[in-house]
């Protein structure tokens, strides 16, 4: 009984970050954009500088109608959204955010794979969205995810196979546990790399073409309104919160601060991802949209290239001081 | 919902299975074993007969997911993953992209159905007739230790593959360099074919092309 006790409870705290931490980065996305741009941004709902712009923002898409058009394949249509979504809650899981077994929601054997594999489940969601709406731009904001998954998918992948290499495990509180400083100047193209392709995966700007609204309208999600085009965007801004999340603990070291990963460890992980987080929000900020050509053509001439090296580079230290 | 728990649990379960349960008593674990069986054959039979065609590639995504199952409940965590990232967070996606890049229609395709169907069906059954077979025969004898570490963890099967199974694996590796390798060459190839399209296409081009080349003789 106490061992169910055990799963609801962290089961529980899982749901309640992933239904809040989307919340505060798109909060914080609409403030730092704003300011950025020398506005300020949302100011009157809940008082106190806007903060509750978001919880309006989902009661006014609760009420919205949810309308399926008339020559779209009905079922998959309602179905992509929890597709979209669902693959995120689980990652999440997964991720450790400090030491031991009380802060991470369920330690997986293989982490890195659970996490990848599961992650690419969700591009699916957009697949199905954008071939079910019956609409033109839909299915071209489809395939354009598609053709991004697959160009992003692989130096993602082989990034996160050079630290594995480094940490010799595979789990992710194992690799951790094993971070040392010196990983992070060993590892920076790995994580750069790796960052840059998680953003292209989450389509975010500056790799947002699937849904480049000047071409597109709004890709695979053109059709949609009300709650399912709520749950497109939460599946969006908890993305977001997975990527920065894994990048903190795969190449920055998680729990692990100046003074040592004891105590306050989970301070560190969450204060590593939020900058992280910030800079997502700056990427989009700053700069263009790329072009689809210019799309493909970073991710096979550089990106790959540039794993692979790390790869190389990962092995030849490893050898060295082994 | 925790699949690690349950993987554990099945390892478990499996250990006091052989211990305290009879041959026609099954365990949850088996039961569940069974029925994302059905269901992962009831997604494969639907894949196959179905007249939509992404509606086809979907119910793939059912059948690899629920295989992925299989192998977690058979405590192959390494292997589980490996399925769910490399089939239906790769081939499926190049599937429906190459369905949608092509001929993706929303509604029933009645051209969908080969005349094929008994010759594929009789290959199936074949196919699977010898993987069962190989599988059985290969494996009859073996004892499989269950008090250790579970079979499947990735160092089980790092350790078994980069020991055991080195050549094989490097075959294996070469053989999908020869692939890839191949594909490049196939698609230059293309390239080039676009580049000069009349000129290598017609026989009058050849023509001149083999004057030009019997001219620098």
């Amino acid at each position: 009984m106490n061992d169910a006790l055990d799963v609801a409870l962290r089961l529980l705290v899982v749901f309640v970050v992933f239904l809040t931490f989307p919340l505060i980065v798109g909060q914080t996305e609409h403030k730092v954009m704003a300011h950025m741009q020398g506005r300020l941004g949302p100011m009157y709902a809940g008082g106190f500088h806007g903060w509750a712009q978001l919880v309006a923002d989902g009661v006014k898409f609760a009420q919205k109608e949810d309308i399926v058009p008339a020559g779209a394949d009905r079922r998959i249509f309602q179905l992509a959204p929890a597709v979209a979504l669902l693959p995120y809650l689980l990652v999440l899981l997964a991720i450790p955010i400090g030491p031991g077994e009380g802060a991470v929601g369920q330690v997986v054997d293989a982490g890195i794979f659970f996490v990848l594999a599961v992650m690419g489940v969700g591009v699916l969601g957009s697949l199905m969205a954008g071939w079910a709406s019956a609409n033109k731009f839909s299915l071209l904001g489809g395939l354009r995810t598609a053709a991004q998954l697959l160009a992003y998918e692989l130096p993602m992948l082989l990034t996160a196979a050079s630290v594995a290499m480094a940490a010799g495990t595979v789990s992710l509180p194992g690799i951790v546990a094993a971070f040392e400083w010196w990983w992070v100047p060993w590892q920076l193209v790995g994580a750069v790399v790796f960052f840059v392709a998680g953003l292209a995966e989450l389509q975010r700007p500056p790799f947002d073409m699937p849904v480049a609204d000047s071409e597109i309208i709004f890709g695979a999600y053109t059709e949609y309104t009300g709650l399912r085009f709520a749950l497109f965007l939460l599946a969006e801004y908890a993305g977001i919160v997975v990527l920065c999340g894994l990048t903190t603990v795969l190449f920055l070291g998680g729990w692990h601060g100046p003074w040592g990963a004891d105590g306050l460890g989970w301070v560190w992980t969450l204060l590593k991802a939020a900058l992280l987080a910030f800079v997502v929000i700056w990427l989009r900020v700053t700069y263009p949209r790329l072009r689809e050509d210019q799309l493909q053509k970073l991710s096979w001439t550089l990106l790959i290239p540039l794993s692979l090296a790390q790869i190389a580079l990962t092995g030849i230290v490893k050898v060295v001081i082994s | 919902m925790s699949l690690a728990a349950a993987t554990a649990a099945a390892a478990r379960a499996t250990t006091t299975a052989a211990e305290s349960h009879g041959f026609l008593s099954p365990t949850g674990v088996e039961i569940a074993f069974l029925l994302v069986g059905l269901v992962t054959f009831g997604a494969a039979i639907v894949t196959v007969t179905t007249k939509q065609l992404v509606h086809a590639a979907l119910w793939l995504v059912m059948a690899l997911g629920g295989l992925a199952v299989e192998y977690l409940l058979l405590t192959a965590e390494f292997i589980a993953w490996v399925q769910v990232l490399i089939y239906v967070g790769s081939v499926v996606v190049l599937l429906l992209f190459g369905l949608m890049l092509t001929k993706a229609p929303i509604g029933r395709s009645p051209d969908a159905d080969s005349g094929n169907r008994w010759v594929a069906l009789t290959v199936a059954v074949a196919a699977a007739a010898a993987l069962v077979w190989v599988v059985v025969d290969a494996f009859r004898t073996t004892w499989v230790d269950l008090k250790g570490p579970a079979a499947g963890s990735t160092e089980v099967t790092g350790a078994s593959l980069f020991q055991n199974w080195v050549l094989p694996f490097e075959a294996l590796s070469v053989l999908l360099l020869a692939a890839l390798v191949g594909a490049i060459v196939l698609s230059r190839k293309a390239k080039a074919d676009a580049t000069t399209p009349a000129d290598a296409a017609t026989p009058a081009g050849a023509q001149s092309r083999r004057s030009e080349k019997e001219g620098t003789r």
